[in-house]
């Protein structure tokens, strides 16, 4: 498909937007700036270092383990080890909800907990500290689970956070302590922490406990961690649907949760860049599927539903999850209805995480607007080119430093829940059963693909496309709005949703109503910059006739 | 409740901190580095320590916060960072074309030993630095002091890499500001201009850090103390310091440098510490104090006077950075308030020297700063005695919350309001702007929940 919109010349774009970097600089950035054609998807530089100076949206691997995958979970007493400030920028930050069962139950998500090294422990080693650090969080707290994080000088001094997690636990009984070496210096970008996250929740939480939870239709939500309210809204779903939810990964989820994860029938993944190892992970040790869906959206939310209900094979689930449409989608439609007018023929822009600059691109087509170009912050190859890619990606000495698990079938806990064939059936219907056609296939020709897109860039994209809305994250939000732009925060959602589910896409409907017909630009200049000063213009004015 | 399992008992920690009343150094040094014109901070260390700071400062101004960094791998971490750092500069002149780059070390590149002065000068001998322009450097590591030590290392960088003496004296006083907000920085040049002394303010994130929405963004936005300024300062006839911790190691170092002789006082937050200013920079410039500040600090006493029953003998609880810390308790002192509950997290024996001078008027307040001074320990505090009000930065709010205490947002980082960008809490003026908010606390709170029939009409 071709928009109706003017695109301008791509490759005059790409120039416009090297131009001023050095040579090698020029070159590199090149291969990561890439004009679309979803017939024959060309492959994007992705997961590559950031060069030195250049002004990146990108964060580290401990931000990616502890900020994004272990932070919403509400029990686990987070530990970073490490400087004060570490811990301290990842203290609510990033808008996790979380809903204790009762105002008793556990929920350390409001506090923050580090060792705040010193020098002394910088020089001496800090392994003493850091268990005497849980030592007195166990005695104040008594979790159920403890978690370290470790930072950048940790690693370098090394600090050995798991055999002091494990003498920990081993003299606990009752505590789960374990350790994630989420160094910020390890990998490109927080994706490196996501696989850190994940190898760590695998490890130590996973498979602990093997009740089976009631219910027909159990699965886990995966890279789903209920910014402003999310997951709420897809548990409602669920709920309404007959569809039990076993884990959350991790939005919303307790201890308990994640250890009983694996007794789930199928797994749906969400955000695929930070969480697709755990799919691929419980697929290999207990025969669980995974299958990518997408709640954000409201048409995406339905389909979604069906997939899952085609994948569980119930009739009656079928018939529920076409009630529940027809209910929610009514009252989906007024909104939309009402908005589409005033949106429609729009253009907007999203650089932003590692699922998100493609999920909502679905909400703004809903609106009638489209994508003139789109970037992931810290994606791989696969999440823009599809998994069909993965066995050519090339691992380089980044991702080499980041550990594989070799995972194989649990003698006793392995049970395929589909035959080879029923998969082989169900990718037939059109289900992403293990798979993720990625970004591009979605996106129109010649709009633009940037992978890690700079502050240099962005203002050029800005100045060429003129788009209007542009979705980013805190750091580029004022300087984006400085230019006149309006930008919609999608990682903290400018403190709103949630946008997933129905009620999510209504409200994502009226924010982008709200925000691209604010009347507010308009009045940016002054009437005396427009019209000319006072000075030298002789005065209006009339005299009162009565 | 949100802090649920906060206890009441309080039993000493030694390796936990829970809550920190402080952050890290790097971040400071970021802050003080917009307080120059032209200038691109820079963080020698990991993406996430650049990402981390200019997230946190930009949703505390809700401003452009422009900062690169030198992206260290593991492969940096392991054989030295000085390829970054000398790749960083040459990118970032040729793309962002400050006019001075001003780096920051972290804890990464200051456990590996990296070493930002032979590195900044291996950038000059290799032609890296384009004529005219300008890297300096701070280290900063995290491991030591708070973000106001950072701050403080870099606003000495500054005074020490641009300070020349060219064996002329000017007329000219240099203000050296401890941390304080842009609103801060406009009111100490607005009160020296009212008193008629010339002076550079450094570093002066005005028209920076509150830049006017205008429809394009300016990469360099028009205000900081500009390179011109900053050359100058070793030619001034003397420094006063606003800040002991934040702002009086840059005096000294000048001092040194320079030989410019310098005083220190407190921020001029509440009436005896903004006194105290008026009076070292009036004795400074030999210049005799206006009328219209005696007329502005008459208006602030003339509040403390009408409005003394709403504040006597309310307890309070702050938590914070000591140069705000300091005036502000003696301020609460002043208004006949009982400040019970203090807690910061940063270290220094000059701090704690003043606050034990302060506190002699309330002996029975508890107070503690450095190492597992935290938010924690104020709020077990606050369980064991209660107080009438809070007073800290945004995460204070968890704790208003639970204990039902009225609130002011003070210090950084402000996360959940505007305001300290634009109205100043310092000076007269800004002091009488802190105690509108104080009594808007207590009063919106006697209305709430006052009984029916004792609910009052005048105030």
């Amino acid at each position: 498909m071709e928009a109706n919109i003017h695109f301008p010349d791509p490759s005059k774009v790409r120039e416009e937007l090297t131009q001023r970097y050095p040579a090698k600089v020029a070159k590199k950035r090149t291969k990561s700036i890439i004009i679309n054609d979803p017939e024959t998807i060309p492959e994007v530089q992705a997961n590559v270092r950031t060069v030195p100076g250049i002004i990146t949206q990108r964060g580290c691997s401990y931000a990616g383990c502890k900020g994004v995958v272990l932070g919403p979970t509400r029990d686990i007493v987070n530990i970073v080890h490490g400087p004060i400030g570490c811990s301290f920028y990842a203290w609510l930050t990033r808008r996790n909800q979380t809903r204790p069962e009762t105002p008793e139950h556990e929920n350390y998500i409001t506090y923050c907990f580090s060792t705040d090294m010193q020098e002394e422990n910088v020089v001496f080693g800090g392994e003493k500290k850091l268990k005497q650090a849980i030592q007195e969080a166990y005695d104040l707290f008594h979790p159920k689970s403890i978690a370290i994080f470790s930072t950048c000088p940790v690693g370098l001094i090394g600090d050995d956070v798991h055999v002091a997690s494990k003498e920990m636990r081993e003299k606990f009984g009752d505590c789960n302590v374990f350790g994630f070496s989420c160094e910020g210096y390890r990998g490109v970008s927080q994706s490196a922490g996501h696989h850190i996250a994940n190898n760590g929740v695998f490890k130590h939480m996973v498979g602990r406990n093997n009740t089976v939870k009631e219910g027909k239709f159990k699965l886990n939500l995966l890279g789903e961690y209920n910014i402003g309210g999310d997951a709420f809204e897809i548990e409602r779903i669920f709920e309404k649907a007959g569809i039990t939810l076993v884990a959350s990964f991790s939005g919303n989820s307790t201890v308990g949760q994640l250890e009983n994860a694996h007794t789930a029938d199928l797994n749906v993944i969400m955000c695929h860049r930070s969480i697709n190892y755990m799919g691929e992970m419980m697929e290999t040790k207990y025969g669980i599927p995974w299958m990518k869906v997408n709640f954000v959206g409201a048409e995406s939310t339905a389909k979604s539903l069906r997939k899952i209900a085609e994948y569980f094979g119930d009739e009656e689930l079928k018939a529920r999850v076409e009630e529940v449409i027809a209910e929610e989608m009514p009252k989906v439609k007024a909104v939309i209805d009402d908005i589409r007018p005033r949106t429609e023929g729009k253009t907007a822009m999203l650089f932003v995480g590692g699922s998100r600059a493609h999920h909502y691109q679905d909400l703004f087509t809903e609106l009638g607007m489209t994508t003139v170009a789109a970037g992931y912050e810290f994606a791989h190859r696969d999440d823009y080119e599809g998994r069909h890619v993965l066995p050519s990606i090339k691992v380089d000495a980044d991702s080499k430093n980041i550990e594989e698990l070799k995972i194989v079938a649990d003698p006793e806990l392995y049970q395929p829940r589909k035959t080879e064939a029923e998969l082989e059936a169900l990718k037939e219907k059109g289900l992403e059963i293990n798979g993720y056609e990625g970004m591009m296939k979605q996106m129109m020709k010649k709009s633009l693909v940037v992978d890690d897109v700079s502050h240099y860039e962005s203002e050029k994209l800005i100045e060429i496309y003129k788009p209007d809305i542009f979705c980013a994250g805190i750091k580029e939000k004022y300087v984006v709005q400085k230019m006149g732009v309006p930008l919609k925060q999608l990682h903290s959602y400018d403190y709103g949703g949630p946008y997933t589910g129905f009620v999510g896409a209504t409200n994502f409907y009226r924010d982008i109503d709200r925000m691209v017909n604010n009347p507010v630009w308009k009045l940016i200049k002054a009437p005396w910059e427009t019209a000319g000063n006072g000075k030298g213009a002789e005065l209006e004015a009339s005299y009162v006739t009565q | 409740m949100l802090l649920r399992h906060t206890p009441k008992e309080v039993i000493a920690r030694e390796g936990l901190t829970i809550n920190p009343a402080k952050t890290c150094q790097p971040i400071g040094a970021m802050y003080a580095a917009l307080g120059i014109h032209g200038c691109l901070p820079h963080s020698h260390g990991s993406q996430g320590c650049c990402s981390y700071h200019r997230s946190t400062l930009t949703r505390h101004y809700k401003e452009p916060v422009m900062a690169a960094t030198s992206s260290f791998t593991e492969g940096a971490s392991v054989f030295g960072g000085q390829a970054n750092l000398l790749a960083a500069i040459e990118t970032i002149f040729s793309v962002y074309e400050p006019d001075i780059i001003a780096v920051h070390s972290t804890c990464l590149s200051e456990t590996i030993g990296d070493d930002l002065q032979q590195i900044t000068k291996k950038a000059k001998d290799d032609g890296k630095i384009p004529e005219g322009k300008y890297v300096i450097y701070a280290s900063t590591p995290s491991f030591v002091g708070s973000h106001v030590t950072g701050y403080a290392n870099m606003v000495t960088g500054i005074a020490e890499q641009f300070a020349q003496s060219t064996g002329e004296k000017k007329e000219q006083i240099n203000i050296i500001a401890g941390w304080m907000e842009p609103s801060d920085m406009r009111e100490i040049k607005k009160l020296s201009k009212e008193l008629g002394v010339k002076i550079v303010l450094f570093p002066d994130t005005s028209d920076v850090l509150d830049a006017p929405q205008t429809g394009k963004h300016e990469f360099y936005p028009k205000g900081g103390t500009t390179v011109e300024e900053l050359k100058s300062i070793g030619d001034s006839s003397s420094s006063l310091a606003l800040g002991c911790i934040s702002a009086e190691p840059a005096a000294i170092a000048l001092d040194k440098k320079c030989k410019v002789p310098f005083e220190t006082v407190d921020m001029p937050i509440g009436l005896s510490a903004t006194d105290r200013f008026i009076m070292s920079l009036s004795k400074a410039a030999g210049v005799e104090v206006p009328d219209e500040i005696t007329a502005e600090r008459g208006r602030l006493i003339d509040v403390m006077t009408d409005m003394e029953q709403y504040f006597y003998g309310k307890k309070v609880a702050l938590f914070g950075d000591p140069d705000q810390i300091i005036p502000l308790t003696e301020f609460l002192l002043d208004l006949n308030m009982k400040p019970i509950h203090i807690v910061s997290g940063t270290p220094g024996q000059r701090f704690e020297k003043r606050m034990k001078e302060i506190l002699r008027r309330i002996p029975e307040a508890n107070f503690k700063n450095g190492l597992n001074a935290d938010m924690f320990l104020l709020h077990q505090w606050m369980k064991n005695e209660p107080v009438d009000l809070l007073i800290g930065n945004t995460y204070g709010k968890y704790i208003a919350r639970d204990e039902n205490v009225p609130f002011l947002r003070f210090g950084f980082p402000i996360l959940d309001r505007i305001g300290h960008s634009y109205f100043p809490n310092i000076g007269y003026s800004g002091s009488l702007r802190l105690l509108e908010k104080i009594l808007n606390a207590f009063m919106d709170r006697q209305d709430r929940e006052a009984l029916e029939e004792k609910f009052e009409l005048v105030m």
